[in-house]
């Protein structure tokens, strides 16, 4: 057993990762209700932006320098695509029917790969991302990689970022009101066209931070990778409780967790042997998440609320 | 309710995502050499976008050069070639789609591809009830051409319209396995595939010969194409003691795989079959992949003098993407099919017979011709008779070859 903190830490990784981008869906759900789907392409759009900061960078400058600039570049080009997103084929169909909106989501999310795929140099195939260099750190039961280091501190320092701004600002209570009735959030004087365009904008910046870290940890990024990645980052954000903040972060981290115990461990149970391996963590994160939704419902954080539709 | 009624068309709707972005795109033609004579095309079917792109854009080019130097060399008279390239993305329903498309067009006489053997077992039934020639530059597992109880030593061949000019897997898992045994002098082996016809199937062979001349299999695991994250299996394979791993698979996982590990703390090497032989594997690995070992099949193209030709041609020719690993083999494709049309149309008095495609068939499994990667021609199972292997290794962020031989069993 003296790799299961090894295990953990990479679960964990794992986790922040899903958890920074299934943060996106549960703020959109949240307050109108909609399953982003093409929130997985917002994320793999944050990286490329990333990766253009970077590249429009002088050649040799320390990626220690690079990173808040490809930051911004990442969370400028997600943040862009995810209000236009918003405006031009959310809004209108606002009162439309709700698979409405669901079916365009889809198609937004093929129509961005495709985009991504034609138009951006070099993406037909994956492209090379920028990555510390050395060996890692030694933390005595565990290694910890260089290029995660990024993750480590900034996925909690973003849920800060994030629950401050909910609970303490004018915004944040906002939201938080336009999430529980937004017709009468309307009436107290919100604004909540713009409250919405907010939490798409949020989401997607949380998408691109998740983005960088991705390119970082797996040193690439290609038109595909928002896919698996969104669609993971959907199921935590179900499994912590669709809606709630700090329920995907939470989901996020079960799933990354169980995935990585899965593969490492099932295979050791007597009579599971064919069962076990990374092969089947897929399916064993899927079994947690029936397994959640069996006994809550509503996921581990989430509020059983009246369904308002 | 209507809550969860959602989640569950979500869930349904993102199945269906999967499925339509791997439909088909674009069938771009390859070659514009309208001449003369009757029209005989020469199917492609290879992933032309997406991951493995790299290696079936090479193969399409290839073909594409052997029909043009056929066509300006008049190599059949009263016969001009075209190339008709479809796009499978490595996926075995686009694959039969496009084997149907081929089928259906009378004027194709012979088809070249696909890249991976998952897809070809989609395609072969469709070619075979149509008689229309396939000869695959890169498929490499046993079952397509020995049937599928090749394991236990019983050949059958399953159709007689299949060929390929590449070597199979119980060739080159044998040999590898051989390498690592004895010249790598490595024992303990951990072995990983990616759960695909040729990577398991690659994979399992490796290990079978790797147990029989005395090594070790300390452990085992499979892994999802698609995924990225490899830091549990980078995990295990540090916690089993192993001295090398072999990853049956693919370049797109086996370069963040090899990373991964590498970076887990495992500097050991990974060895894998022709489908990591590819500068692609090395990008992909982030410049962490030195030490790890390939085997692909026939001896490095560059060093041949036959090819000496086929790289020179291929360079004039100003294609956007290198001829990769299969290049060579695409153009021997490519030409054994051309040379059965060649011995088809002079049969026939020098036109094209009606049923040209059985006889083309016919005239595959006789052809016998000096090609780019060395003689060929093909045995009684349709595989290529040429068993020449390879191993590679990543030397300063480059592959060079280590050792060429001829499988003798």
């Amino acid at each position: 057993m003296h790799e299961l903190p090894q295990n953990l830490a990479n679960g964990l990784m794992l986790g922040l990762m899903y958890g920074l981008i299934a943060v996106g869906y549960t703020m959109v759900y949240g307050i109108v209700q909609l399953i982003n789907f093409a929130h997985g392409e917002i994320f793999m759009i944050g990286g490329f932006g990333a990766l253009t900061a970077y590249l429009a960078l002088p050649s040799g400058t320390s990626l220690w320098l690079a990173l808040p600039v490809m930051l911004v570049g990442g969370v400028i080009a997600s943040v862009l695509v995810a209000t236009g997103a918003e405006r031009f084929a959310y809004r209108p169909l606002r009162t439309a029917p709700r698979l409405a909106p669901l079916i365009t989501a889809i198609g937004l999310s093929i129509a961005l790969q495709q985009v991504v795929w034609a138009f951006y140099p070099g993406a037909k195939k994956a492209r090379t991302f920028p990555q510390f260099h050395g060996n890692p750190i030694d933390l005595g039961a565990f290694q910890l990689q260089r290029n995660d280091i990024f993750l480590l501190i900034a996925a909690p320092l973003c849920m800060l970022i994030l629950a401050s701004f909910v609970r303490l600002t004018r915004t944040g209570r906002a939201m938080q009101a336009t999430a529980q009735d937004p017709d009468t959030a309307k009436l107290m004087g919100i604004n909540t066209d713009r409250i919405i365009v907010v939490a798409f904008a949020l989401g997607a910046a949380f998408a691109a931070v998740a983005a960088v870290a991705h390119g970082l940890r797996y040193g690439q990024v290609d038109f595909m990778m928002g896919f698996i990645a969104g669609l993971k980052a959907f199921t935590a954000a179900v499994l912590g409780g669709i809606g709630n903040i700090y329920g995907a972060m939470l989901g996020g981290l079960v799933l990354g967790i169980a995935e990585s115990l899965a593969t490492a461990y099932i295979q050791n149970v007597p009579g599971m042997h064919q069962l076990g391996g990374a092969g089947w963590a897929n399916v064993w994160a899927f079994v947690l998440l029936i397994v959640v939704l069996l006994v809550r419902p509503q996921g581990l954080l989430g509020e059983r609320v009246a369904d308002r539709a | 309710m209507r809550k969860s009624s959602l989640l569950v068309v979500s869930i349904a709707v993102t199945g269906a995502l999967t499925l339509s972005a791997c439909g088909s795109r674009g069938e771009k033609s390859g070659s514009e050499n309208a001449g003369g004579g009757t029209k005989v095309v020469i199917g492609v079917d290879a992933p032309l976008t997406g991951k493995l792109s790299a290696l079936g854009l090479g193969i399409k080019n290839s073909v594409d050069l052997a029909v043009q130097k056929a066509n300006k060399e008049k190599t059949v008279p009263g016969v001009t070639f075209e190339v008709q390239g479809l796009d499978d993305q490595a996926n075995p329903t686009s694959g039969q789609q496009n084997a149907t498309k081929l089928v259906g067009d009378k004027t194709v006489l012979g088809v070249v591809g696909p890249l991976n053997s998952s897809v070809s077992l989609t395609m072969q039934k469709v070619f075979n009830d149509a008689k229309l020639a396939q000869v695959s530059p890169a498929n490499t597992n046993p079952q397509l051409s020995l049937g599928p109880d090749w394991g236990t030593g019983k050949f059958a061949r399953p159709y007689a319209s299949y060929f390929r000019t590449a070597t199979t897997d119980v060739v080159q898992g044998k040999f590898a396995a051989q390498y690592l045994y004895n010249d790598a002098k490595k024992t303990k082996v951990f072995v990983i595939d990616d759960k695909k016809t040729y990577g398991a199937g690659l994979a399992n062979i490796f290990q079978e010969e790797f147990k029989k001349l005395g090594g070790t299999v300390v452990g085992a695991d499979h892994i999802n194409p698609d995924d990225k994250d490899f830091s549990a299996v980078a995990t295990k394979v540090k916690a089993s003691g192993a001295d090398s791993v072999y990853y049956g698979g693919e370049y797109p996982e086996g370069g963040p795989l090899t990373d991964q590990i590498k970076k887990a703390g495992a500097q050991i090497p990974l060895f894998g079959g022709d489908g990591l032989y590819d500068d692609e594997f090395i990008k992909l690995s982030n410049n962490n992949s030195n030490g790890d070992l390939a085997t692909s099949v026939g001896a490095p193209v560059e060093e041949l003098d036959s090819a000496k030709a086929f790289i020179a041609d291929y360079k004039a020719a100003g294609y956007k993407d290198p001829y990769a690993a299969y290049g060579g083999y695409s153009y021997d494709a490519a030409w054994s099919i051309i040379e059965a049309v060649k011995a088809t149309v002079a049969a026939n008095g020098g036109k094209v017979p009606d049923d040209a495609r059985a006889k083309v068939i016919d005239a595959l499994s006789k052809v016998s011709f000096d090609g780019v990667t060395g003689k060929v021609s093909f045995d009684q199972y349709g595989d290529t008779s040429n068993k020449q292997l390879t191993v590679y290794t990543v030397k300063d962020n480059k592959w060079v070859s280590v050792k060429s031989g001829t499988y003798t069993g």
